[in-house]
């Protein structure tokens, strides 16, 4: 049975701060992010925007483009790791907040940075088993990164949703995989408020062997090569990591572009490869073959495959575009600020 | 100012979450938030509306000085809007780059974080405006 997405919606916070004024706070050289890591800005929430607000921003500009009764949804997954409660779904507030409930199954998921792509992966594999008729998966964070960090110049908010069904696709899923070993790259104990990294460690023996060895998998299981595709977009821990394993693997610069966003928006755990994806869709023409590989700490990677359908074309002008939201409007704040907006100030009260 | 119950929230979610609210079915007057008695007609038969995300500012005040549960968000934006066809709706205004609120201004309804209580507390949400 063929399934695949029948909306999709981005939401990017406006506000911004710039690496440099992040640098200059702790000491730090600024071109060694910028052209080390490729990385020049990234977004902030603001105080009043959380998982649960930008998850059902995202959302309902999937379900403008899907065109659908959201009571006919029949799941919801939320991944993410800055859900605002430690007990309490996100998804039980996304949902009634689209008009999703009472009768439809509901998760909220963690996987560091690969838990949106989980949810894609369940909600997919629901649809295909006939349980629902549609399902909705959404990927959305706003990382923290502890002040001084490596992680602080790129850790940042934003959120992608999908609605899968099996009719009026925009785009068919030809084939997904899984690819997981216990690799403890990054972390975070219960009760910490930032997360903890072993460094270098959490380059080649986790980013590159797990993106790597999704894609590898999943182009064998269809035979694909990259010259098979019009575009790719793998996790985007920052600038640097995308292109390069893309690289590595066989893609060319022009099929990354359209999907890389980090090097303006940031990291967006778990919204970062579904992110990417959504301003592929953005552009994308009938025909166009997409790899999308996520990666998440701990470690493993989900891969995807899509073929776009005809329908894209009258559905991509249907809700605010990703390049638009991260290129346009945009509202710089200061260190100070984001310290702010971030909660790293203790109050008094 | 204390956040509502969580009770109450959950009384309030098909206003708060789907800005759902009411249309008179004797003189078609939109409500929100709904009501028993029509204030136009004095009716009291209602349907659900479900309001616009889309519409305009109708007036507004810059808040300086605010209750304790919002002290560090000022100075803020509240705001009238008056939503694309009927209703209107009192709420923040909020996301102006590189501009000043003005009457008339276009703007769009977004679900965002309106209260919380406290950080061990409930959190209250529903709509805000921003610049379209």
């Amino acid at each position: 049975m063929t399934v695949g997405i029948v909306g999709y919606g981005s939401y990017i916070p406006r506000r911004r701060i710039r690496l440099g004024d992040i640098a200059k706070v702790w000491g730090a050289d600024e071109n060694a992010f910028e052209r080390g890591l490729e990385l020049h800005e990234k977004s902030v929430p603001a105080r009043d925007e959380d998982t649960i607000t930008m998850s059902t921003t995202a959302a309902r500009r999937a379900l403008m483009r899907a065109g659908i009764d959201p009571a006919r949804i029949g799941a919801v997954y939320i991944g993410s790791e800055s859900h605002p409660y430690a007990v309490k779904p996100s998804g039980t507030v996304v949902a009634e907040a689209i008009g999703a409930t009472p009768d439809v199954h509901c998760a909220d998921l963690e996987f560091a940075c690969k838990a949106g792509s989980e949810g894609m992966f369940i909600a997919s594999a629901l649809v295909r088993a006939g349980e629902v008729e549609y399902a909705l998966a959404i990927g959305a964070d706003t990382s923290q990164g502890a002040p001084g960090d490596a992680l602080e110049y790129s850790t940042a908010a934003g959120a992608a949703a999908f609605i899968f069904g099996r009719e009026n696709l925009l785009a068919t899923l030809d084939a997904q995989t899984s690819f997981m070993t216990d690799t403890p790259d990054f972390w975070r104990r219960e009760y910490m408020h930032y997360p903890r990294h072993a460094a270098r460690f959490t380059g080649e023996p986790a980013y590159f062997k797990h993106t790597k060895g999704a894609a590898l998998a999943l182009m064998a299981k269809v035979g694909a090569t990259p010259q098979d595709f019009t575009f790719a977009v793998f996790h985007q821990p920052n600038g640097k990591f995308p292109m390069r394993v893309g690289r590595e693997l066989g893609f060319s610069r022009q099929q990354m572009l359209a999907g890389w966003l980090s090097p303006w928006l940031g990291n967006t755990y778990s919204g970062a490869s579904p992110m990417g994806l959504t301003a592929i869709l953005d552009v994308a023409r009938p025909g166009d073959r997409i790899l999308m590989v996520s990666f998440g700490s701990g470690a493993g990677s989900d891969g995807f495959i899509w073929t776009v359908t005809e329908r894209i074309r009258e559905v991509q002008a249907l809700a605010p575009t990703t390049r638009t939201q991260l290129d346009e409007r945009k509202l710089y704040v200061d260190y100070g600020m984001y310290a702010k907006l971030r909660g790293k100030i203790r109050m008094g009260e | 100012m204390t956040t509502p119950s969580a009770a109450r929230l959950t009384r309030e979610y098909p206003a708060r979450y789907r800005l759902e609210g009411a249309r008179c079915l004797a003189c078609g007057e939109i409500l929100y938030p709904r009501r028993l008695v029509c204030p136009a007609c004095g009716a009291r038969e209602f349907a659900v509306h479900r309001l616009s995300s889309h519409g305009v500012v109708k007036t507004f005040t810059v808040i300086h000085v605010a209750g304790s549960a919002f002290k560090h968000q000022v100075p803020y934006i509240l705001a009238v809007v008056a939503l694309e066809g009927g209703g209107t709706l009192t709420c923040e205004l909020t996301d102006l780059v590189d501009q000043q609120p003005e009457i008339g201004m276009p703007v769009e309804l977004q679900f965002r974080r309106i209260q919380e209580d406290g950080e061990a507390g409930v959190i209250a949400y529903g709509h805000k405006a921003v610049p379209r």
